[in-house]
């Protein structure tokens, strides 16, 4: 076993970021954040409940920029989430596997939730304007 | 659990600086991870300046270079020097490879050497890889059988049984995989890593092998096998080209199947 004087070598400190390594540490910390905004999303909900004054207080924090730009975040943590999900199923029923087949299905994964959201925001503000 | 600071005593220091000589032309800077466990000192690295119009042109070859000519008492293990013994193992440039098959012309500015990610250090570039062996040797890397041997001819198998194991056969346990991933840093203690399971591959496919229902028992469990968050570390590092995430996700297929 490791005797308790030896050195641990380097490890997250000098591993090179690949898009691999990257878009799976990006699929937990939007897993994270998720559950975050699951909080938020039931705060708003019991906001609701206790009527039009705390629902205001709540929506008029939501709507101001720090709170937009958290649902912003929310909103690409929401598609990247399920788009990386869906790749992750793919694993799962064993497609997918090869190295730069890997590569391009992140890029497509990265690509789709930006646009995604980007599509979102214009579909909600659109609605929000009419 | 996942520890991302190194320990006090892992913690690398600046190191010393060797000088090219002034007449040569073509020089590369190799920053390399020391660690002598006599002085009683942290790891540190030092800077070999090579001249790479008197050196041959595999990493392997600057630091055989290095050890002969600038600083013998920098050590490091190597055998083949061809890419079929897995003695060479390290982290280069940031990833896990064999530095006798990486050229040195494909890596761009200084070349950062450090031993194999998150493992025990006995001296520079030596890893101590009792557990990772200790791990291989849990999966059973043997045939295992029920029925009698067929008393006159081998335990056949056709070409396309053999076709199975070509490629998990070429495994050269040279660590590279294993020690690239994260999961392995945080869990080695209780995951097996894409070596050891690639190894377990091997013969779960293995059409003479009799004991597939035992080997995914063993396999069956939240760490040794589950762990695997198909993070893919393993595959992009594996210098024979293998694909042990791939393996991995297969292994998670028969265990699933097998229910239905």
């Amino acid at each position: 076993m490791a005797r308790a004087d030896r050195p641990l070598s380097p490890h997250v400190g000098i591993y090179r970021w690949q898009v691999a390594n990257t878009l799976s540490i990006l699929h937990r910390a939007t897993g994270v954040f998720l559950s975050i905004g699951a909080l938020v999303l039931a705060g708003w909900l019991i906001s609701v409940a206790s009527g039009y004054q705390a629902y205001a207080r709540v929506n008029e924090w939501l709507m101001g920029p720090f709170g937009a730009l958290l649902l912003l975040g929310w909103t690409f943590c929401f598609f990247y989430h399920l788009c990386n999900g869906v790749r992750h199923l793919g694993w799962d029923i064993g497609l997918g596997f090869e190295k730069e087949r890997a590569r391009r299905t992140g890029w497509l994964t990265v690509a789709v939730s930006v646009v995604l959201t980007l599509g979102f925001w214009v579909v909600a503000f659109g609605s929000q304007g009419s | 659990m996942a520890e991302f600071r190194l320990p006090s005593n892992s913690r690398v220091q600046q190191g010393k600086t060797h000088k090219a000589p002034a007449s040569a032309v073509n020089v590369r800077r190799f920053a390399v991870y020391r660690y002598d466990p006599d002085s009683g000192n942290n790891p540190r690295v030092d800077t070999y300046e090579v001249d790479l119009d008197q050196c041959g042109p595999m990493v392997l070859d600057a630091l055989i270079k290095i050890k002969n000519e600038i600083d013998s008492t920098l050590t490091f293990r190597r055998s083949c020097r061809e890419g079929i013994c897995g003695s060479c193992a390290m982290n280069i440039d940031g990833g896990n490879t064999l530095a006798c098959t990486q050229a040195i012309e494909d890596i761009g500015g200084d070349i950062k050497i450090y031993p194999l990610p998150h493992m025990p250090v006995i001296k520079d570039l030596v890893p101590d890889l009792t557990n990772f062996y200790a791990q291989y040797a849990s999966i059973k890397p043997w045939l295992q059988t029920r029925t009698p041997a067929p008393p006159d001819s081998e335990r056949l198998q056709s070409k396309d049984d053999q076709e199975l194991i070509d490629s998990p056969s070429a495994c050269i346990l040279c660590a590279c995989c294993s020690t690239s991933c994260p999961s392995y840093w945080w869990n080695s203690d209780r995951y097996l890593g894409p070596a050891a399971l690639l190894a377990s591959y091997r013969w779960l496919v293995d059409t003479r092998d009799e004991a597939t229902g035992e080997r995914l028992d063993e396999l069956e469990d939240p760490f040794r096998l589950y762990r695997c968050h198909t993070i893919m570390n393993c595959t992009n590092a594996c210098p024979k080209d293998l694909n042990p995430a791939r393996a991995i996700g297969e292994i998670k297929q028969m265990i699933a199947l097998r229910r239905l």
